[in-house]
């Protein structure tokens, strides 16, 4: 029996849970020789700027433990590019297209908005909040709940109302859910965690950083459970807002556990640098991961884990309680074993 | 035809197979791969690669290694022969494959050497381990009647790849290694101008560091006569053109400079398309640019795409397929 994989995302329904990230599959065009693209549940394209983007200078990547450090910067066509070339293609494909946009200053993001607006067959709109605002000394977006929240406000406020806008959030904050509150507030349909984290390699060969950009998002199965856990505390916050969990999903097992922590799809990207058919499978191991519990539709599984985990939602600050609790025990214990 | 199918990336997309090893030996400083890969091997060209998937399904090696193909052999369906320095640990893992193992294997991937239509004197140059697709490309030039000339180098005796092969099948073989242990002591560099004049060079094939191509080109540009220069920098994590990594200048046919990615619009480029003193940089005229002004209003980006291909070599010797 096959397993119903169909997943709402505003109006559009799309017919399965797994999606292409932004920044992974180009837009398309590569992935579309390993993958059926239409089959998918949608590709977020590579993050979209206003004028065309050289990006950064070699070397852009390098491999970490379980992952990738990397800094393009945004290498890209620029909209007028990719309204002629990119976006036609895509959905010539059958392929739905949730149009990732960056910009570097709140208009820029609003410009692009209303571009995608007038262009036909976007399924939705993914701000990514981690550019460098140029109003905020080139500190990302993502980093600033009020920033977050004004850029996700005027992206709103100029796209097409039928068009969804999620907005795509970095894990490099003290608190998630204050950034996400800022953007569900301003009017975001949706979220999508997390971007890739800051990180660094150094050459000890060169004796240079690894990396011409210096710093890089370190992305893959390296970050996975640190996106479970913003998954997981946005989805207790805002129990009905639709999230795209992301960050090293591998297999079926890693997209059932984005699922179970609440996110309602889920977007595979560094791993298809290491498996370019990765959409396809994990989409197939999905499937049977569900058949094999006897669960017939996907949409009974997200959000699964917090099912009687009240207790653990009293103490939503986590991170100092929990820390606190070990603490505390610890201590216990010593000064037990001592006396 | 086959040249303009795969040059549209239509015809002849990359494939994804499960591939057997065949056999795994020493050749001097290297190891040499053997797999059983049908579907890539009876359409692969001189000069495209394959990326591997190295450490096992839950590797934590994200990178593919990317690897050209040395030689396809028909036996078992079709084979793929790779040559490499079992070094960083990916290629170490690679390199204690056995027989029989199974390896997760795209290609053929990249844009293969374009070959003259007519007979041509052609100089195959190479360094090290990257000089292993150039013998296959002088089997295919000798079909067209074309003479390969080898000029082979690297640091040291038992790096220099191939050295036997050229000698059997080139109409001459030259040698040179930084140390002298065998052939002159130098580099392929210093050997390229007199066997450019000597042997009435046509066309140059070059598989080699970056210093080497910049060099050829250089050259090349001097006596004007076409090179197609195979690159395997910068590194490449993915190979099939998602990941952006592999990128560097070259300049379109419309003139305008675009940060092109090796492995897509690669591996092979025409010399003098590549602007080798700034690879590693965005130069500032570079479509994009920190700086960059569009044209009349953001045209361009799309308009035209570097397209370096068997249509671009040699006048009057215009490619087959």
């Amino acid at each position: 029996m096959p397993v119903d994989l169909r997943t709402r995302l505003g109006q559009l329904e799309l017919p399965s849970p797994v999606l292409a990230a932004s920044g992974c599959a180009g837009a398309g065009r590569e992935l579309a020789q390993f993958t059926d693209v239409a089959r998918i549940g949608a590709v977020i394209t590579k993050s979209v700027t206003l004028e065309p983007r050289a990006g950064n200078p070699a070397p852009r990547l390098t491999e970490t433990p379980s992952g990738m450090l990397s800094s393009p910067g945004l290498q890209g066509p620029g909209i007028d590019g990719f309204l002629q070339r990119d976006l036609p293609w895509l959905l010539s494909r059958g392929a739905r297209a949730v149009v990732s946009i960056a910009g570097h200053t709140i208009r820029e993001y609003a410009e692009l908005a209303v571009r995608l607006s007038d262009a036909a067959g976007v399924s939705a709109i993914e701000v990514n909040l981690g550019c460098p605002d140029a109003a905020a000394a080139g500190r990302p977006f993502a980093l600033d709940a009020t920033a977050a929240g004004q850029v996700v406000a005027q992206v709103r406020g100029s796209a097409r109302y039928d068009i969804p806008v999620f907005a795509k959030l970095s894990p490099e904050v003290t608190d998630i859910v204050s950034v996400a509150r800022a953007c569900v507030s301003s009017g975001a349909d949706g979220l999508s965690l997390v971007n890739a984290v800051p990180g660094m390699a150094i050459d000890p060969v060169s004796f240079r950083p690894a990396l011409s950009g210096m710093f890089g998002g370190l992305s893959g199965p390296a970050i996975r459970p640190l996106a479970i856990r913003c998954v997981w505390q946005v989805r207790e916050a805002f129990p009905d807002v639709p999230v795209i969990g992301t960050g090293g999903v591998r297999t079926g097992r890693d997209a059932l556990e984005f699922l179970l922590a609440g996110a309602a799809m889920v977007a595979v990207g560094t791993v298809l640098f290491h498996d370019p058919s990765a959409c396809s499978r994990i989409q197939r191991e999905l499937e049977e991961e569900l058949v094999a519990r006897g669960i017939d539709r996907v949409s009974e599984v997200v959000g699964r884990a917090h099912d009687g985990a009240g207790a653990v939602a009293d103490r939503h600050s986590w991170a100092l309680a929990g820390a606190g609790a070990v603490a505390g025990g610890g201590s216990i214990l010593r000064a037990t074993k001592g006396g | 035809m086959a040249a303009d199918r795969d040059r549209e990336g239509g015809g002849l997309s990359p494939v994804q197979v499960r591939g057997t090893v065949l056999t795994v030996r020493r050749v001097d400083a290297y190891v040499a791969m053997t797999v059983v890969a049908p579907a890539i091997a009876t359409r692969l060209r001189p000069g495209q690669f394959v990326a591997i998937a190295v450490g096992g399904p839950q590797s934590g090696m994200l990178s593919r290694r990317t690897f050209s193909v040395h030689d396809v052999r028909p036996d078992h369906g079709g084979t793929v022969e790779f040559v490499f320095l079992p070094r960083e640990p990916g290629a170490a893992w690679l390199a204690d494959c056995r027989s029989r193992d199974v390896l997760d294997i795209v290609g053929p991937l990249g844009r293969p050497f374009p070959v003259p239509r007519d007979p041509a004197s052609c100089l195959l140059v190479g360094v090290g381990a990257a000089a292993a697709p150039l013998f296959a490309l002088a089997g295919r030039l000798a079909d067209r009647g074309c003479q390969s000339d080898f000029l082979l180098g690297a640091e040291s005796a038992d790096r220099v790849f191939g050295a036997l092969t050229a000698r059997r099948t080139g109409r001459s073989a030259m040698i040179a290694t930084a140390d002298g242990s065998l052939g002159a002591r130098g580099s392929v560099i210093d050997l390229l101008p007199t066997l450019v004049q000597q042997a009435r060079t046509d066309v140059i094939y070059a598989a080699a560091p970056l210093a080497v191509l910049r060099a050829a080109s250089a050259l090349a540009g001097r006596y004007a006569i076409p090179v197609q220069a195979l690159v395997d920098a910068p590194a490449m994590a993915c190979g099939t053109g998602l990941c952006m990594g592999c990128v560097l200048p070259a300049v379109g046919t419309d003139g305008i400079t675009r940060m092109v990615r090796a492995c897509v619009d690669g591996p092979v480029f025409r010399g003098d398309r590549v602007r080798w003193d700034d690879v590693g940089t965005i130069p500032f005229d570079a479509l994009g640019a920190p700086g960059w002004k569009s044209r009349g209003g953001g045209v361009g980006p799309a308009a035209t795409r570097l397209t370096p291909g068997p249509h671009d070599i040699p006048e009057g010797r215009q490619h087959a397929g």
